[in-house]
């Protein structure tokens, strides 16, 4: 029988929640690496065996973990991430500038087809790949000597590259966020880098609809429609149906487009989860209940899913990797808080359930399908 | 003729015995002069998954939440290259590796 494997990364470890397709009885396996901050866990769509994981705290610095057994058992591998060559400088947050300087790995996109090839997106923001299975990182360094760079500034977060979408058609195309930035595309598997921000509006930025500067949260693409992405600014919800080349804003009806997370069902292009967050300055939900929207018009019209989740005295956050969906049917959607919560629907959100609710701070959240 | 070598003992903090898969206490041998600079370059040899969680790989630079302590004393602004304390190089101290107290 199929199952889900849910991969958990807390401010304080690791987990693992297990289930089978029905999706109601679920194992909590962890903490794995306890104490450490795990960003990012991600498992290999080409071996679901296959999983790497993000590992840091200020004191010991970044480790990278692998496992060849689904969770089971883990091994450090390679943690160098050199820069390829000069660093060059990034605008400091007093507006000084300063050299890029490795701090952490956000997240790691193993590629679909190759077990042993994976990406990572580290801070300060720069693309790294592994062709061995995370021994050794190369960084592909066109995206940090992009002409833009000296003018890019780091978001509250640190200078971040959070997002990284591989085409599922295997053209070469990348996609990559930074906070903040802005989004980027590669079409010839990141040799050189395009900014694909045209159509977004910061009102943060001295000039709002700049090439580059904008705070992109988050975006996601469904595989079957891979030129449509949609976009979780900082503040608004965004599309592009260009591979984005241009944006329009889908926020519609929101009771506020301020979030981190967006996600699409698995099986429809055009249904769409984000989870509202009151503000930039007040990272919770609005009048404290947690609600996920949905949008099954590709955005604009939204509805809000609350059956499951606490509607009252709620003041968690949902960060930018803490939503995922599964690729059963019906699609189960996944949520993690800052709270510690995980919570899941099997029903493409319409009813939630608690997986497990005492965590540590939920950094991140991936789910593989199991066959 | 062969350099004199020490024995050092080294204490690390429980993140880094994990990670390294070594008992409550390293033991390392180094040439003469013992520093902390040889005593590092040991433990980084001798557990290779170290490396980068004490020091800076490149510029070997102390992360900024990483203590050196030995003989009650704190070591961890003194030059690399500076002689261990004699009991450390003697084996009787051990050199302790110590996690800032930082919160968290």
């Amino acid at each position: 029988m199929s199952g889900v494997r849910v991969l958990v990364g807390t401010a304080k470890g690791a987990f693992v929640l297990t289930a089978d397709g029905e999706r109601s009885d679920w194992k909590v396996d962890g903490p794995h690496f306890g104490g450490w901050e795990i960003y990012h866990l991600a498992g290999s769509p080409a071996d679901p065996d296959r999983l790497y994981a993000s590992q840091s705290t200020g004191w010991f610095g970044q480790l990278i973990q692998r496992s060849d057994d689904g969770g089971r058992s883990w091994r450090p591998m390679g943690n160098d991430f050199p820069y390829d060559g000069e660093p060059g400088t990034h605008l400091w947050y007093d507006g000084t500038s300063r050299p890029f300087a490795f701090t952490r790995v956000w997240h790691l996109e193993p590629s679909p087809a190759d077990p042993d090839l994976v990406y990572a997106g580290i801070e300060d923001a720069a693309l790294f790949r592994s062709s061995d299975g995370g021994e050794s990182w190369t960084e592909l360094p066109a995206l940090r000597q992009h002409p833009s760079a000296p003018q890019w500034q780091p978001g509250a977060g640190g200078m971040c590259l959070h997002t990284l979408i591989l085409d599922p058609r295997g053209n070469d195309r990348i996609y990559a966020a930074i906070s903040a930035a802005g989004a980027f595309r590669s079409d010839d598997a990141g040799t050189s880098w395009t900014p694909i921000n045209r159509g977004l509006r910061s009102e943060g930025i001295p000039d709002p609809d700049a090439e580059v500067g904008h705070c992109v949260h988050k975006i996601a693409m469904h595989p079957e429609r891979p030129d449509v992405l949609y976009m979780q600014k900082h503040w608004d919800v965004m599309r592009s149906d260009d591979a984005g080349a241009n944006w329009r804003e889908i926020s519609g009806d929101l009771p506020t487009d301020f979030g981190f997370a967006i996600d699409v069902h698995a099986h429809d292009p055009d249904t769409v989860y984000v989870v509202p967050i009151k503000s930039d300055s007040e990272h919770y939900p609005p009048e404290g209940k947690l609600r996920v929207y949905r949008s099954r018009t590709g955005g604009q019209e939204w509805e809000p899913l609350t059956k499951g989740l606490p509607q009252a005295d709620c003041y968690v956050n949902v960060l930018r990797d803490a939503m995922a969906v599964d690729g059963l049917d019906d699609c189960g959607i996944y949520v993690g808080t800052t709270g510690g919560q995980v919570y899941a629907s099997r029903d493409a959100g319409d009813h939630w359930t608690t997986i497990v609710h005492d965590l540590p701070r939920v950094m991140s959240v991936e789910v593989q399908t199991l066959p | 003729m062969t350099a004199a070598t020490a024995t050092v003992r080294i204490v690390l903090p429980a993140h880094l015995r994990r990670l390294a898969g070594s008992g409550s206490e390293t033991r390392v041998e180094v040439s003469e002069p013992v520093t902390l600079e040889s005593v590092l370059g040991a433990l980084e040899s001798a557990y290779p998954v170290l490396v980068g969680t004490i020091r800076d790989r490149r510029t070997g630079q102390r992360r900024a939440f990483i203590r050196f302590f030995a003989c009650e004393l704190d070591l961890s602004n003194d030059r690399v290259d500076e002689r261990l304390p004699p009991p450390v190089v003697a084996g009787s101290e051990p050199l302790l590796v110590v996690g800032a107290m930082a919160g968290g």
